[in-house]
């Protein structure tokens, strides 16, 4: 298989705070990763050193076979690499359609848009009925899936999403989840998952890798790290 | 009767100015939390732009609009090579580039054109149609081209896909990033608009107040009462505001304290809405936490 992602001896620092050693990590092109560890292991830098946000990096990253370290945000994310950062990156004071709409701003494609806007709006319908609301009046699962929605308004290759189970019901996290696979088998989207929640993301991903403190611990198929108990207990803690 | 009507209708009329400048400080505040304390002085150097063009026999509304033009690009080129390299430094340094910013240009002004009042022609003939006996035919014509202006101001944020990456950048510079936006182009931009604004501003006021370099000082001052007034990050507040502050400026001057205490209600204005309501009558309260 063919990588999409690929990190190779990455470090990342936050001023002269290093939050990443040393980590290697690859996303296969229509695969599903996880990035599992405990808090502050450095899973969050990670998604933000692949953006080139907020961190100071070191390193190889390569999107489709080319650099993209050093590159600016806007750039990156041009080439087709949608975040969802902690926090969800909402415009809280924006609609929800204006949300929508900026998720597609580098596309000109003004009909394609208008397709996708009722492509999420018609797997979210809590969303279209709310499409002229400010997003700052949502629900959290409302706003969950309105910032997937919107990086999906992208067209992304690659989609990275941080913590998207976050203070959720378990209803809504399953809905989201659900959702994440069929964009997935249907869009071929890469996703690189950083969750909380190692149970429901390894049942997501099939491949899978435990970060602690800044290093890469372990890595595998999904299915085998789940179903090793002593790493399960150690890792992951459930 | 008839007097106080005058005074309101002419107060909207300087208001409308005040509301320009109001609005060009506010959108160069929202995406930035800078107050631009050049913008007045930008306006006055485009109206000379103007003025030199008409001297030179262009005709009146080719110069208006080349005018607009030339400001928005020089408002674009001042962000991206004067104030850009600064936009992180503490605030102190981003208040004395503006101030540098205004000294310079004031001066520039008064080097290339001196300091001689000089008449800036009305495109509104005297004895126009819609001049009637509340309002000379140039006030008529200067608050229709000015809401004129504001409406076309509004519904570029409104409905372009521009002005909603431009709102997106006021709002969360950080999340505009991640859906592509060109953070520091948008900035730029915006920096065009207001001085846009401002030529406008100027141009309009000129054939009341003759051009001279110092021709702005006071108008800038009302403007930011009206922006203070609406709430520095509203823009629909501050273009009230400005109407606002046009209305009681002239009341005041013609009832109350007379026409040489005038600028002295901008400053009471000021200091009234930082003691008793600082987020301005339509201002957001911002509470952040440290």
């Amino acid at each position: 298989m063919t990588a999409l992602l690929e990190l190779t001896n990455v470090a990342a620092s936050y001023g002269s705070t290093e939050v990443l050693r040393a980590v290697d990590l690859t996303v296969a092109a229509g695969g599903i990763t996880a990035l599992l560890g405990a808090n502050g292991a450095g899973k969050t830098t990670t998604l933000r050193a692949i953006c080139n946000l907020m961190v100071r990096t070191r390193g190889e990253i390569r999107f489709a076979g080319a650099r993209i370290d050093g590159k600016a945000t806007e750039d990156i994310v041009r080439l087709g690499i949608a975040h969802v950062p902690d926090g969800r990156g909402t415009f809280l004071g924006l609609t929800v359609e204006e949300n929508l709409r900026l998720g597609a701003h580098t596309r000109h494609d003004r009909a394609a848009v208008a397709a996708d806007i009722a492509r999420v709006t018609g797997a979210f319908p809590r969303l279209k009925e709310r499409l002229q609301q400010q997003a700052g009046t949502l629900s959290g699962g409302e706003q969950q899936m309105l910032a997937i929605a919107r990086a999906l308004m992208l067209r992304p290759k690659l989609m990275l999403l941080d913590e998207p189970s976050f203070g959720l019901a378990p209803l809504v996290v399953q809905e989201i989840f659900a959702f994440l696979r069929v964009i997935n088998r249907q869009d071929q989207t890469g996703i690189l998952l950083v969750e909380q929640n190692a149970r429901m993301a390894l049942a997501l991903a099939d491949h899978a890798y435990v970060l602690e403190t800044g290093r890469i611990a372990l890595k595998g198929s999904a299915a085998a790290i789940e179903a090793d108990d002593s790493v399960r207990r150690i890792y992951l803690g459930y | 009767m008839q007097a106080l009507w005058h005074q309101l209708l002419s107060g909207l009329a300087n208001g409308g100015i005040y509301a320009s400048i109001a609005l060009a400080l506010v959108m160069i505040y929202r995406s930035t939390h800078h107050v631009n304390f050049a913008q007045g002085e930008l306006a006055m150097f485009s109206t000379y732009l103007a003025w030199a063009m008409i001297a030179a026999g262009v005709p009146y509304w080719a110069a208006f609009v080349l005018t607009l033009g030339a400001s928005f690009a020089a408002g674009v080129a001042i962000e991206r090579i004067v104030v850009r390299p600064v936009e992180n430094e503490p605030i102190l340094v981003v208040v004395i580039v503006f101030i540098g910013l205004l000294v310079i240009v004031n001066s520039m002004a008064g080097w290339l054109f001196g300091y001689t009042p000089r008449v800036f022609p009305s495109p509104f003939p005297d004895d126009a149609w819609f001049a009637g006996s509340y309002l000379s035919a140039h006030e008529v014509g200067m608050i229709a081209v000015t809401l004129a202006m504001l409406a076309i101001v509004f519904a570029f944020f409104r409905f372009t896909p521009l002005g909603l990456a431009m709102r997106a950048v006021a709002e969360d510079p950080l999340s505009s990033r991640l859906v592509g936006i060109r953070v520091g182009w948008m900035l730029a931009i915006g920096w065009g608009l207001a001085a846009m604004l401002g030529a406008l501003a100027g141009m309009m006021t000129a054939p009341i107040v003759y051009l001279d370099p110092n021709m702005m000082a006071g108008i800038l001052l009302y403007g930011f009462a009206g922006a203070l007034m609406g709430g520095i990050d509203n823009p629909w507040g501050a273009v009230a505001g400005g109407f606002i502050v046009g209305v009681l400026e002239n009341l005041a001057g013609a009832y109350v304290v007379g026409t040489e205490l005038k600028l002295s209600v901008a400053l009471a204005v000021i200091i009234g809405v930082l003691v008793v309501k600082p987020s301005g009558l339509f201002g957001r309260r911002v509470v952040s936490r440290v």
